[in-house]
This record gives structure tokens, C-alpha cells and sequence, in this order.
């Protein structure tokens, strides 16, 4: 197992190396220029040159990645362009409020998906069946950005009982996180209805009914612990999903977290911010890979990874 | 022989499809909206470019829907319903073009690495998990920003990131198809690799190729309509309807109907496509058959 662990990590390791490399390199080779935007439209060539010099944009392509992956070794992921910060610094503080999103947003897809799945897989070919699948498909197929105004729309503009953006207080949290919340709920609902239908078939099931116990007592001591498994293994993949999706919903809601910070880094071609999100995504989501590989032989023993 | 096997294959798989509710549904309103879209210039009732003297209210806001304009206008007081049958064609466009470009980048690699495995395989695969954990919405968001996007360049931007479930799943396929005695035979009795994988490979990779092929649709319009939203996809005045939202937010609180019409059109077209691919993979992968 330890050998496993070291192993898999070394991968993350090169994983990230390549991602760095690649952004890395898209960055250098696309014809976005960050001196104009320090510089402003008016400065003078000499001006441009100069700041050029100063943030080492006239080297070659080879010493600026090297230089950027020293830095990276030693924990420095360089300084913004334009805000004059530490790029470590800046991240640091706009990841817990992204972090809580996360988690408010994974605790909520789960609470929706999980009941729907359920519900489905024990009225299995009933209206109500095909009403929640129907109703994950339209989850699935719905863009981030119409859900988030939708129900800022409803619960924000028209009834007031949440802030319309913003961050501070629990209140501020709801509408975010249930945004992210229903989009991944139809996953879930899915996964979990197919596992918890394939529960309900196996012997213990049956043994435990027909040694007398309740039916409900079945469902929730017997089947449920045994049919979330394989959907608790989703999460760290489901972490990957996230990250991409929080651009979007911290920008309607005001959110101010590390995606908003890579959106406003992009429009003003900032490239160390950018490098830095990207970095810590990436991160997030070979971590959450790596998370779900390890707990499958850990939910189901008979499973061994290689 | 194996044509007949193929057609005879490919419409009993279509009758199967007929008749599950759901995939005839969304086969419906795929039907609806591509014809819609194909349709525009007939039935669109006015020029989706035209400014309207009468299109804006005195105060110079959005008309909500009436007589004249049935889906009200926009900011500019262009017609809304006019707009979106345009953009149901930029819509749909990027997202066959897009997504063609990444089913076939998806099927190359994943048909090179799992046939030749060796070194190259490897090398392909990597790079294939090296793009799983890139942030692909943060990175399509960059490249489209940068790009000044005309409409080629954001389905461009889309496929460079949305092929690698594609790539994946024709590996895994390739590999299993590859140590077949089938093919083990083919090649003893002298067949050319390019005919192996033309004649004898890609065929039955065929299902596959459409299954994610269709539920690809739905993922690139989606991401379409998402960089349309931020302002980096489909620049305006070329309506799509991810813009259309872009465009009028500022109106959301008044004229909720500029966001909120557009934004069901692009449920309703991602949603079809989901219906129409998820029953697709029910009847044409046979290892998924009887598990529902």
C-alpha cells in the first residue's frame, strides 16, 4: 500500500510538471501580450522594453519556464503583474472561501442525489421512477450559469430570502452552493439508484426480510450503508468537475474565491495568477483521482489495485 | 458479410431506440430544434440584426412579449424569437463542428494507442491523463480570451478540450479488440495494418463513435454557451445563445424573459441530445444490456 501511495504520487508529481509545462507554454505562444496591459495604450517603446526587461518577458521560452519552476520548487509561484503580490499569497486567500463552496456544494449534491437515487430504486418503473430520472437528464443538461441566475432570480430577486451576491454569512452560501448542488445532483441520483437497485437484488437482502425484519429497518441498516459505497468513490472525481465549474458560479454570485481571481487574471493576461489557479486546480483534481483510486479497495476489499 | 451484419445491426438498434419513451423524446426535440435552426430564414419573423424604431420602450427599455414581437426584444429592441432561430444555427453549428473535431482527435489517439500499445501507446496515453487533470473549462476560458474567438476558433478551443473521454474509451476498446483471435488471424494471413484498423478495427468501434458522438453534442453546446455567457465565445451581433444572456443581463431584474427564454432553449437542446445519446448507449453497448 505504501508502495502504491509513493508511486501514484510520483505520477501526480509528473502530471503536474506536464501541466505546468503545457499552460506554461500556451501562455508564451499566444498573442496576448501582458507589458501592453501594465504599460497602458500611451506608454513609449522605451517604457514597454523596460518593463519587458524587468519581469524577464525578452528571455528565451527554456530560461523563463526554468526560472518559473525553480521558483515552483522553492514554494514561489511568482508575482502578479499587476497586483504587485505574491501569487502564493493571493490564492491563499481566496482559497477557503472556494474550499467552503466546494464543500457546502459536494454536501448538497450528495443530500439531493442520494435521495433521489434512493427514491427511484424503491419505486423502480413508477411514474415517480421516470419523474427523478427525467429530472437528473435535465440536471445534466443544464448550464451553470442558467441555474445560478435562475435561482437568484426566484429566491434572491423575487422572494428576498437570500442576498443577491456577496460572502460573509451562511446565508450568502445557499443559493452557490445548492447551484452546484443540483447541476451534480443528477450523477449522483443515477449511480446511486443502479447501486442501490443492484443491493435490493442480493441474498442479504432477502435473508434479512425473511427473518422477519421490517422493511424499512432493511432499507436503511441493510441496503443503504452497502449501495452508497461506489458512490462515496465519485466524490474525488468529482472534485475535478468542480474546479472547472466554480469560474462560472463564483462570477454570478460574487463568490470571491480562486475563480474569480483566474477570471479577472485572464482578462488582464496576468500571467502568474493564471499559471497559479491553473496549478492549484490541476492539483485538486489529480488529488481527488488519486482519492477515489485508493478508497475502492479500501469500500470493497475484493478489489486490489495494481 | 459484414455490411450486412452492420445494417441489419444498425436498424434493429434503431427500433430499439423507437421504443424507449424517453429517447423518442428527446429524438423529437432534436428533430425540432435542427429543423427550427435549418428553417431560420423562413420562419424567423424579422432580421435578427434589425434595430426595431418601435422595439424599445419609451424609456429605452426591453418590450416584453406581445403581438408584434412574440418573445419581446432586446436591449437593442432587436427581435428576441428572430435572435435565438439565428442562434440555434450558431449554436448548433459550433457544437456539431466542435465536437466532430474532438471525436475525431479522441478516435485517432485512441485507436493508435490501443493498437500499437508499445511506447507510443504509452506516450499517447499519458498525455491523455495529463489533459484529464487539466481545469478544462479555466483552460478553454483562457485560450478563448486570448484568441480574439471568431466562431471556428471557439469550436476549435472547445474540441482541443473535449477529447479526451473520447480518446479514453476508444483505447480501452482498441486494446480488447486488438487481442482478439480475429484479428490475430487477419494479420497472420498478411492483411496491412491500415487495413486492420479500417476494415476490421473501426467498424466495430462504430457504436462507440456515435454513442459519444451524441452525447459529445450536448457537452459542447453547453461549453458554448458558457464562454458565450463570460463574453469570450460567439462575439456579438452574431447572435448564439449563450451571448443573448451575455448581452441583456443587465436587463435580468426587469426583462427576466431575455435570460431566462434563451436559457430553457439551451437546456431543451442539451437535454435532447443527452436522451437521445444515454438510450443510444443502452442499445448499442451490448455489456450494458439488461443491467436497467
Amino acid at each position: 500500500m505504501a508502495a502504491l501511495v509513493l508511486r501514484r504520487l510520483i505520477q501526480v508529481g509528473l502530471i503536474l510538471l506536464g501541466v505546468s509545462f503545457i499552460t506554461f507554454f500556451l501562455l508564451y505562444v499566444l498573442p496576448a501580450d501582458p507589458v501592453r496591459q501594465i504599460a497602458g495604450r500611451s506608454a513609449t517603446p522605451q517604457t514597454v522594453a523596460n518593463i519587458r526587461e524587468q519581469l524577464g518577458l525578452d528571455q528565451p521560452f527554456v530560461v523563463q519556464y526554468g526560472r518559473y519552476l525553480f521558483g515552483l520548487l522553492q514554494g514561489d509561484m511568482g508575482r502578479s503583474y499587476l497586483q504587485k503580490t505574491d501569487v502564493a499569497t493571493l490564492i491563499m486567500a481566496r482559497l477557503p472561501a472556494s474550499l467552503l463552496l466546494m464543500a457546502a456544494g459536494i454536501a448538497a449534491e450528495l443530500v439531493i442525489g442520494l435521495t433521489m437515487g434512493v427514491i427511484a430504486a424503491l419505486w423502480r418503473g413508477r411514474a415517480v421512477d421516470s419523474g427523478l430520472m427525467m429530472t437528473s437528464f435535465v440536471t445534466v443538461s443544464a448550464p451553470q450559469f442558467v441555474v445560478a441566475l435562475l435561482l437568484l432570480y426566484i429566491f434572491a430577486v423575487k422572494l428576498g430570502w437570500f442576498p443577491i451576491g456577496g460572502y460573509g454569512t451562511p446565508a450568502h452560501l445557499v443559493l452557490p452552493a445548492l447551484t452546484l448542488g443540483i447541476l451534480g445532483s443528477g450523477w449522483y441520483a443515477r449511480i446511486m439508484r443502479s447501486s442501490m437497485i443492484e443491493v435490493l437484488r442480493a441474498d442479504f437482502i432477502r435473508t434479512a426480510r425473511a427473518k422477519g425484519l421490517a422493511r424499512s429497518r432493511v432499507i436503511l441498516r441493510h441496503a443503504l450503508p452497502n449501495a452508497i459505497l461506489p458512490v462515496i468513490a465519485m466524490i474525488g472525481i468529482d472534485i475535478g468537475i468542480f474546479m472547472g465549474g466554480i469560474v462560472v458560479v463564483e462570477g454570478v454570485f460574487g463568490w470571491p474565491g480562486i475563480g474569480q481571481l483566474a477570471w479577472q487574471a485572464i482578462q488582464r493576461v496576468d500571467i502568474p495568477i493564471i499559471m497559479g489557479v491553473t496549478l492549484v486546480s490541476a492539483c485538486a483534481i489529480v488529488l481527488g483521482n488519486l482519492l477515489a483510486d485508493l478508497m475502492v479497495p479500501l469500500i470493497d476489499p475484493r478489489i486490489r489495485i495494481r | 458479410m459484414t455490411a450486412v451484419l452492420a445494417t441489419r445491426g444498425a436498424s434493429s438498434a434503431f427500433k430499439r431506440l423507437l421504443q424507449r419513451k424517453m429517447a423518442l423524446f428527446g429524438l423529437a426535440l432534436v428533430v425540432l430544434i435542427v429543423g427550427a435552426a435549418i428553417l431560420a430564414p423562413m420562419i424567423a419573423p424579422y432580421d435578427p440584426y434589425e434595430q426595431h424604431f418601435d422595439g424599445l420602450s419609451l424609456y429605452g427599455e426591453p418590450l416584453p412579449p406581445d403581438a408584434t414581437y412574440l418573445l419581446g426584444t432586446d436591449l437593442l429592441g432587436r427581435d428576441l424569437l428572430s435572435r435565438l432561430l439565428y442562434g440555434a444555427r450558431t449554436s448548433l453549428i459550433i457544437g456539431v463542428m466542435a465536437n466532430g473535431i474532438a471525436l475525431m482527435i479522441g478516435t485517432m489517439i485512441g485507436i493508435t494507442a490501443g493498437y500499437f500499445q508499445g511506447w507510443l501507446g504509452s506516450v499517447l496515453m499519458r498525455f491523455t491523463d495529463l489533459m484529464m487533470a487539466f481545469p478544462a473549462l479555466l483552460l478553454a476560458i483562457c485560450l478563448a480570451a486570448i484568441f480574439q474567438p471568431s466562431i471556428w476558433i471557439v469550436a476549435f478551443v472547445i474540441a482541443l478540450v473535449n477529447w479526451v473521454q473520447t480518446a479514453r474509451v476508444i483505447y480501452t476498446e482498441t486494446s480488447a479488440l486488438a487481442a482478439r483471435d480475429f484479428i490475430a488471424a487477419e494479420r497472420t494471413l498478411g492483411a496491412s495494418t491500415a487495413r486492420i484498423l479500417f476494415r476490421h478495427i473501426l467498424p466495430h468501434l462504430v457504436p462507440l463513435i456515435i454513442v459519444w458522438g451524441t452525447l459529445g453534442i450536448s457537452t459542447t453546446v453547453l461549453l458554448e454557451a458558457t464562454l458565450s455567457y463570460l463574453g469570450v465565445g460567439v462575439q456579438p451581433p452574431t447572435p448564439s445563445w449563450g451571448n443573448i444572456i451575455f448581452e441583456n443581463q443587465t436587463y435580468f431584474q426587469s426583462a427576466p424573459w431575455l435570460v431566462f427564454i434563451p436559457g430553457f432553449a439551451i437546456v431543451v437542446l442539451a437535454l435532447a441530445f443527452n436522451l437521445v445519446g444515454d438510450a443510444l448507449r443502452d442499445v448499442l453497448d451490448p455489456t450494458l444490456r439488461g443491467s436497467d
